[in-house]
């Protein structure tokens, strides 16, 4: 049966199994005119509790068996084939294995494939439907014993709400541990995938290198570059283009914010804000469109017209919008910072006679600075961590300049450029990417850790 | 007078005039950064609209038999078989005779789209009788022809820098003195998948994938990211090293860059689990993990917002603590939860990078017809076609940026109004 068939079946069986287990214990309780009602919980969780028994222990079932049968098919698959390909190197083994799983996806070409590659598709075919009809008959013969289990335990003294409350409470638990789970996830998937990048490349050649070229030779006789992974380049690439993007960001979105909250009356508030915030909702790949469709050729030919050479995938264009799109992150940020200073501190200047501008230099940033470094680092972690952008208007020659008009790369452009198409998954080419993920992930929570803390250390003080 | 009086008098102007300085400041970077903000918008609108009409040439075609190399009691095979290519190109000689020049010849056939041939072929399958007539079909103007007339190649140029030649456009003169030139609504945009052809190219398949991919992210993020919410703002014990280790946690997985979801779901999803790439499911799935945080965040504040006294009531009757929650607190918390959804909902929707990631970049012409068929998604489609070279690829990628901004803008305004309609002031 399909996935989609059997979770139907597990939800009509769900339905049925709350309809009898709320009539057996209505078919249990003593009736009204004999003394009223012993039931210990109401009927419905009753009913609640055989679904439990029925649903949760299938589901598990279902869920495991569906995430582990293809890993172990798999390797069942190429641990059947003939003795000459099993000591082969890893890559081929796995290129094998998607040949075959790919005639498996691919019935039609069965016919013309080479014998060994279809004996081995046929009997993939054959053992995942074996395992399809077990998974299955397991799964709907679990539900209905649970529902057997269930009822069985429909008694006008089982504590049925206290039970399913506690199976409520396990679920709610588990849904919020996922949180630590995706952490746990992305540390061990990039950590674990850049060791195996720094077994074969060193890490120092990695950090302190000063030349990037990715392109590993396929074969070991054959001639051209041999790779090389010094990520500096990048990571300059990345400062510069997230710089010139701060460099917009910071001074707009600051002083945006200070005219919103200090100076503008309600209905320009009202009006501005929600249209500041459509920036910040464009999505990513619409500011990259125009960057490099719009901006970058205007930049280019207004450079020209000054007898600059720009190149046609400018830092600057990739900054400057990358800033726009930065800014109503950095004003709204900042509107919560200096909203929250308090208003005795605004009239105390006054009281003393500053002007509106003396009182915000003098008193109210300097009282609200940490928040606004707070601000600050978050808005860099953005443009740091900003792919789309510069996917699409910045370039991929690794140059190491601070020139904002040359082309530069950053780390989110290689990582893209490194794992798009078909790679094999094993080559320190598709490894680099997950390195530099790592450092970006690293770069990332370091600056988030610091702007949560300080933001929440600010927050404290004036509450 | 006292000095200090005299003091600040003088310098009483200075400071006003800083004051005013200031003060426009502040006002101008707001109107920048909206200005930037229209810029945008017009320029993307600009280039968009002219993709919602494509031109059309109208073709007087011979449908006979021998033409098509098919006999009028065809199979629908041998009808889908059949040589509708001459048929065109027949068609193509008889409007402007005395083409000769091979390269002429060539620019003759591509005159109209590739599509023209399939069109025919569609038409005589629904209708076999149409054998033996003569048909005036309206097809589809190449590309470049498409590009000329919304303006873009300016015929007064020298001919070596225009896509379209001299002899071309004398054509295109008489083809349009004969009425068989005209612009119509470009329907193909909103019906047909990805193609090479920009004028045969469409964003279905990206929508249709768009809506899967959605679909997945909203049936998982929802339920766990409010049971998630719940738990931690209802039922989660104070001062809990675990509880506080979920709370940093989702705190920092809302500021870790999109990409870095990509990466994981490679990892995880597509080499260890060896679920199929490109498809919608995986790709919900990495949404929801980049999502959850928005949606939780969203729904604690939600929670919060309701008063203690609901629960003190509830709980003052009877109910249980999970009774308090579920039939009290999350009722009323509801608008709030959803409005954070919708907005999680609307990220999702416009996230392009963690996409690319695994493997929803594919070229994609069918329609996706479940979770696990591959498929890409409409910013993916944005990111595509604005790399290619062709000038009518613009004018689609604009377009289809307008579609993507209706969608977040409609997304948008039902949060702002579920807000405005249901939130309550205790």
């Amino acid at each position: 049966m399909s996935t989609l068939g059997i979770l139907l079946t597990l939800i009509v069986l769900a339905a049925f199994s709350y309809y009898i287990g709320r009539k057996r214990s209505l078919a249990l309780a003593t009736p009204m005119q004999r003394g009223g009602n012993n039931l210990h919980s109401l009927p419905s969780y009753y009913g609640y509790l055989v679904v439990a028994w029925a649903i949760i222990p299938a589901l598990l079932v279902f869920v495991l068996w569906s995430t582990l049968e293809k890993p172990l098919l798999t390797s069942s698959m190429m641990s059947h084939i003939p003795a000459e390909y099993q000591d082969k190197s890893a890559d081929e083994r796995s290129l094998i294995s998607n040949r075959i799983l790919n005639l498996v996806h691919n019935p039609e070409r069965l016919a013309t494939a080479d014998p060994l590659f279809k004996a081995a598709a046929e009997d993939y075919q054959q053992m995942q439907s074996l395992s399809n009809i077990i998974k299955t008959l397991l799964v709907l013969a679990l539900a209905i014993a649970g529902t057997f289990i269930g009822l069985r335990h429909v008694k006008p003294k089982t504590r049925a709400r206290n039970q399913v409350e506690r199976v409520v409470q396990i679920i709610m638990i588990g849904c919020a541990s996922i949180a630590i789970l995706t952490t746990l996830g992305i540390v061990f998937s990039v950590l674990f995938e850049s060791f195996r990048f720094f077994g074969q490349v060193p890490a120092t050649d990695f950090l302190f290198g000063t030349h990037w070229s990715p392109q590993t030779a396929l074969r070991a006789d054959q001639a051209g570059s041999s790779g090389s992974f010094g990520a500096i380049p990048l990571f300059v690439g990345t400062l510069l283009i997230s710089a010139i993007a701060l460099l917009i960001a910071v001074p707009l979105g600051l002083m945006s914010a200070i005219y919103l909250s200090e100076y503008a009356s309600p209905t320009l508030r009202a009006y501005a804000k929600p249209a500041m915030e459509i920036l910040a909702g464009i999505p990513t790949v619409v500011y990259g469109f125009f960057a490099a469709l719009t901006v970058a050729p205007l930049i280019r030919s207004m450079g020209e017209s000054f007898g600059l050479s720009v190149a046609s995938e400018s830092a600057l264009a990739a900054g400057l919008v990358m800033g726009i799109m930065i800014i109503p992150f950095m004003s709204s940020l900042s509107d919560d910072v200096i909203n929250a200073v308090p208003q005795a501190m605004r009239d105390g200047s006054y009281g003393m006679g500053a002007t509106k501008s003396e009182t915000i230099k003098q008193v109210i940033i300097p009282a609200a600075l940490p928040g606004i470094v707070g601000a600050f680092l978050l808005a860099a972690s953005r443009a740091i961590g900003e792919t789309m952008i510069v996917v699409m208007a910045a370039g991929l020659a690794a140059n190491m300049t601070i020139n904002p008009l040359e082309a530069v790369t950053t780390v989110t452009v290689q990582i893209v450029t490194l794992l798009t198409g078909d790679q094999e998954f094993d080559s320190a080419k598709t490894l680099a990417a997950f390195a530099l993920g790592l450092s970006l992930f690293v770069v990332t929570l370091i600056l988030n850790v610091v702007a949560l803390h300080i933001v929440r250390k600010y927050r404290e003080q004036y509450d | 007078m006292s000095t200090t009086t005299e003091k600040v008098k003088a310098t009483l102007g200075k400071r006003y005039a800083k004051e005013k300085r200031f003060r426009f400041y502040g006002l101008a970077s707001i109107a920048l950064s909206l200005l930037f903000l229209v810029i945008l918008l017009t320029d993307i609108v600009g280039k968009g609209l002219p993709a919602f009409s494509s031109t059309y040439i109208k073709l007087d075609v011979q449908l006979d038999a021998p033409t098509l190399g098919v006999s009028t009691d065809a199979t629908p095979e041998q009808l889908r078989m059949a040589n509708y290519n001459t048929a065109v190109l027949n068609s193509l000689n008889t409007l402007l005779p005395g083409v000769t020049d091979r390269k002429e010849k060539k620019a003759l056939k591509g005159l109209v789209s590739g599509d023209a041939q399939y069109e025919l072929q569609r038409m005589v399958m629904d209708d076999p009788q149409l054998i033996g007539t003569t048909q005036s079909v309206w097809v589809l103007a190449d590309d470049d022809i498409d590009v000329y007339y919304k303006g873009n190649i300016d015929r007064t140029l020298p001919e070596g820098d225009r896509r379209i030649k001299d002899f071309q456009l004398v054509w295109l003169d008489k083809l349009e003195a004969e009425g068989r030139i005209d612009s119509k609504f470009n329907t193909t945009f909103f019906t047909r998948g990805d193609s090479r052809e920009p004028e045969e190219a469409g964003i279905l398949s990206a929508l249709v994938g768009s809506f899967y991919t959605l679909l997945v992210t909203l049936s998982l993020s929802f339920p766990i990211g409010v049971a998630a919410a719940l738990y931690l703002e209802e039922f989660a014990p104070k001062n809990n090293f675990w509880v506080d280790l979920i709370e940093v946690n989702i705190n920092n997985l809302a500021a870790v860059p999109s990409i870095v979801f990509g990466l994981l779901g490679l990892a995880v999803f597509i080499q260890l689990f060896g679920l199929p790439r490109s498809a919608p499911l995986i790709g919900g799935l990495v949404l929801t993990l980049m999502t959850l945080p928005t949606i939780i965040i969203a729904s604690r504040a939600a929670l919060r917002s309701v008063p203690p006294s609901i629960r003190e009531g509830a709980l003052g009757i009877g109910a249980s603590k999970t009774q308090t929650v579920f039939q009290n607190v999350l009722p009323l918390a509801m608008p709030g939860i959803l409005t954070g959804t919708i907005i999680g909902m609307a990220h999702a929707l416009g996230e392009t990078a963690p996409l690319l990631m695994i493997g929803m970049i594919a070229f994609i012409m069918d329609v996706p017809d479940s979770v696990t068929s591959p498929s890409t998604v409409l910013p993916v489609q944005i990111y595509l076609w604005a790399d290619s070279p062709e000038r009518a690829f613009t004018e689609r990628t604009s377009a289809a940026i307008m579609v993507l901004l209706t969608f977040l803008v409609s997304m948008n305004l039902i949060a702002v109004i579920l807000r405005k309609r249901f939130e309550r002031r205790w």
